[in-house]
Order: structure tokens, then sequence, then C-alpha cells
């Protein structure tokens, strides 16, 4: 099927932007990578949009140290993160993330603003920020604020946004020495979303567990973290099985979903004791 | 219209090495702007929604879908399909290595297939199997059943590889 949009404009700053949203009046539409967005005009599943196009503002893009925190804006690409040095070292998490998301052509093009945005409940990067405990950092008619990754996912591609804000930003607290980050899921063919997916974040005295893929939105397993914080594995794997309570789809049954998370976590798991010794 | 929106803007771009300047509707993809307004019917749309990859363009030297870019964004940028790539003999080892396996029955994912092979080999070195596969993983073939496709690509790289090294 054919695109179909209601009108177009190129932004010309992160301003710009927001001014075009204020004058669309709820029918403007952020583009930035376009590889969820234009998929869905090719399908008409949105008509009618105004397209504000942020891909070309270079103020948005790429990663920089600001010393306690590690800052990604928005449009920086699945690929450039893939490729960063800085996020392999402060944030290996999202580097290992980026080789589950699609495809490499689609990586080339997708931004991390778009996948946070977008808040796709089988994507991992929602994930990885909310594991990580990033800050959302969003630009409005009103000024700026920051959102906790656990406000800012509501429902299924439904977030904290306004409609006439703009994601510009992310912060994530550094990986520490001694900490580690991984990421596993389970999907049918390479490059698909996730049947379901889990990121392990271990602090000195604290761990954290994200899910996608199980509910409407990435959920941080609370009650697997606090056994895995009393050093009972077995007991966070049946805590997180007992948790969450995932759909059942075309793709995989809740109990095939429950089962696969358990696993995940102890493949995660398994890995931590891998890096240690 | 919204001010400051606009249904048709003009576009000026490079493709296959040639200026092009034009007036495209906003919702139009850069693939049906190829095909239909230049008629380089070499690459294809077909699930226009990212999923089959017989779409993939180069633009700015990278492989994209080309179903999930709008032709208004390519303004200014530079554009290769195959029909460029096969004139400026860019990728005549890799088609020749497709014939030779015979990693192609219709040909309709082919065009792809050559594009998103190109980038996997500009990364240099021979890519193992496992990375040939992956890198390939987002273009679909309904006939060869990708063996063939892979033992091309990577007869490529080890040619280059050998190649490089005297
Ligand atoms: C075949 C295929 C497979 C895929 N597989 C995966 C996968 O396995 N895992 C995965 O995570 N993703 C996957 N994706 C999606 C891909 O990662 C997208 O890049 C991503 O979801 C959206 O990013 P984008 O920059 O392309 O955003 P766009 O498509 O441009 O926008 C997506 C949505 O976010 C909004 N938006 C974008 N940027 C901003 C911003 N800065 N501020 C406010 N709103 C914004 C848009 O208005 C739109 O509603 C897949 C896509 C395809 C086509
Ligand atoms: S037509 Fe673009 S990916 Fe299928
Ligand atoms: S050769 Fe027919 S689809 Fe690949």
């Amino acid at each position: 099927m054919k695109a179909s949009a209601g009108g177009y404009a190129r932004a010309e700053s992160t301003r710009h932007a927001i001014e075009l949203l204020v004058s669309a009046d709820g029918q403007g539409r952020v583009l930035a990578g376009g590889q969820s967005l234009v998929a869905a005009l090719n399908m008409r599943l949105s008509s009618d949009d105004l397209l504000v196009d942020i891909s070309r503002l270079s103020e948005l893009s790429g990663v920089r140290d600001a010393g306690g925190t590690l800052r990604i804006g928005a449009l920086t690409r699945h690929a450039e993160i893939g490729r960063s040095q800085l996020v392999r070292t402060h944030a290996p998490l999202l580097s290992e993330a980026v080789r589950y998301i699609a495809h490499a052509a689609i990586r080339n093009r997708g931004t991390i603003g778009g996948a946070l945005a977008h808040a796709d409940p089988a994507a991992e990067f929602p994930a990885c920020a909310l594991a990580l405990g990033a800050t959302l950092h969003v630009e409005g008619p009103n000024g700026a604020r920051a959102i906790a990754a656990e406000d800012f996912f509501e429902s299924v591609f439904t977030t904290a946004l306004d409609e006439d804000e703009i994601l510009v930003e992310l912060s994530l607290p550094k990986c520490g020495p001694g900490d580690a980050q991984v990421i596993e899921e389970v999907a049918r063919r390479s490059g698909d979303y996730a049947l379901a997916g889990l990121c392990l974040v271990k602090r000195p005295t604290a761990y954290r567990v994200a899910l996608f893929s199980v509910a409407e939105t990435p959920v941080l397993a609370q009650r697997c973290m606090a056994a895995l914080e009393a050093g009972d594995p077995d007991g966070a794997v049946e805590a997180l099985r007992a948790e969450i309570s995932p759909p059942s789809d075309t793709q995989a049954t809740a109990e095939y979903r429950r089962h696969l998370a358990g696993i995940l976590l102890r493949r995660a798991l398994a890995r931590l004791q891998g890096d240690r010794s | 219209m919204t001010p400051g929106f606009v249904r048709k803007a003009d576009v000026a771009l490079t493709v296959n090495g040639e200026p092009v300047e034009a007036t495209v509707p906003v919702g139009q993809h850069l693939v049906d702007f190829l095909r239909l307004e230049l008629g380089l019917t070499g690459a294809h749309a077909s699930c226009e929604h990212g999923v089959c990859g017989a779409c993939t363009v180069q633009v700015d030297g990278q492989a994209i879908r080309g179903c999930l870019m709008l032709a208004v964004q390519a303004e200014g940028t530079e554009v290769w399909t195959v029909e460029g790539l096969t004139e400026q003999a860019a990728i005549t080892d890799l088609q020749d290595a497709f014939v030779a396996r015979n990693a192609l029955q219709c040909g309709f994912c082919t065009p792809g297939f050559l594009v998103a092979a190109k980038d996997l080999l500009a990364m240099g070195g021979v890519p193992t199997r496992a990375e040939t596969r992956e890198h390939l993983s987002g273009n679909y073939c309904r006939c060869t059943g990708y063996e063939a496709i892979i033992d091309a690509v990577r007869s490529v790289a080890q040619a280059r590889a050998a190649k490089g090294a005297v």
C-alpha cells in the first residue's frame, strides 16, 4: 500500500520542531528514523499526520561523557550506538542490545529516541532504559522536563510525552567497576521482535531486572530483584515467573513466555558467574 | 494546509552519480520515487513495511530500506541503486559470484541482496558464515534457500582478501 501523509515540514532546530508541533494542533507527528513511522504510513495505520521531520537536527545526535552520566542524543542511530566506544565502556547493555534490534539496514536509520518514543512493548531499548535507571529529557512549548524511565512508558505505544513534546536526550548512570550488564532474549529469527527478553544490571549492592515482550510496557521485576539481592537465585526465578502476567498471542502463549522469562534469567545469571571466573 | 507544512516538496539529490531535481508528494517513499519517477526499477517495492529487504538501496554510503525513507528525506543525499553500482563496476565480482553459485533464481530479491552484501563486504575482512547470515537476515529470498547466496558473498570476501594480501 502507499503512504499517506497530511503534510510535511523539515525542522531547522528543536525549537522550530516544537513550534511546528504546536501549530499542527494535535495532528503533528515527529519523524525521526522513520523505521516504525514510515512503515505505519505505508500501511495506512496512520494517515493525515503532519510530519515534523527532525532527522536533520545534528544537535540531537551523538553520545557524550557528562562526568557522572552518559548522555545519548535522541537521534543517535542504532548502528552508531553499536559502534560507540563510550557506550561500550559506560553502558555495555545498549551495545549488546543493538545486535538484537532488527537488521543492519534498519539499524542504519532507526534512532534510540524513536525506539523509546515508539514504546513497542517488545523493543529492547525501552527495557534497557528501565534496567539502567535512565532519565529521559524532553522539550516542549512550556520548556524542558526530565522523566524517569519508570514513569515514561505508560502502555502499548504510549508514553508520558505530550503531543507537542520532543524527546531530546537520555542520560544514564555509568557502569561502575564491578557492575555487570547483560541482555538475553528469545526470538524466532534473527532480527525479529523478541518473544520474551530480559535485561539484568548488577551493581555493588543492587540488582535491576527489566523484561520486555511480557506486558504492555517494559517492566521491572521487583520481587525477583529483591530475591537476587538476598542471594537467592532459585527464589528469584520463581518470583519472576510469579510476578509477570504475559499475554498470549499468535507468537507465544502466556505460559511459554513465563517459562522463557525464567530461562532468560538463569542464562543471564550464568553469564555473570562466567564474567567473574 | 497548516502553515509551515507542505503536501509536495522540491528535492535535489544525486542518483547514481547524476544530479536529480523533482517535486514529490511528501508521502512518497524513496523506492517509488526511483521506480516511478526515474524509471530505476532495480530496487523493488514489495512488502513496503521494512520486512523483506527487496527495496534496499545505498544512501550516503549506507544500505537502507528504500520503502522506509520518504523521497523528501533524500534531499541532498547521494543515492546508489543496483543500476548505478553495475555501471560503475562496483559489484561486478559479487554479481559474477551470484551467477557462478546459482545464488538467484527468479532474481526478485537479488538487487536488495547485492546492496546489503556490498555493505557487509565494505567492512573488510572475511565475515564468518554466521556473520554473513546475520548481516543478510533482513533480506528475504523465496527461491534459493539462502545457502548459495551466503556462499557467493563469502567467496567474494575471500577473493578480495586474497587480492589485498598480495
Ligand atoms: C522489520 C523491522 C524489524 C524491527 N525489529 C525491531 C526489533 O527487533 N527491536 C526493536 O526495538 N525495534 C525494531 N524495529 C523498529 C526500529 O528499531 C525503529 O527504528 C524504532 O522503533 C523507531 O525509531 P525511528 O527513529 O525509526 O522512529 P520513527 O519511526 O521515526 O518514529 C517512531 C515513533 O516515535 C515518535 N518519535 C520518534 N522520535 C521522537 C522524538 N525524538 N521525540 C518524540 N517522538 C518521537 C514518532 O512520532 C513515531 O510515533 C524494527 C523495525 C522494522 C521495520
Ligand atoms: S519493500 Fe522495503 S523491506 Fe520490503
Ligand atoms: S531468487 Fe527469487 S526471491 Fe530470491
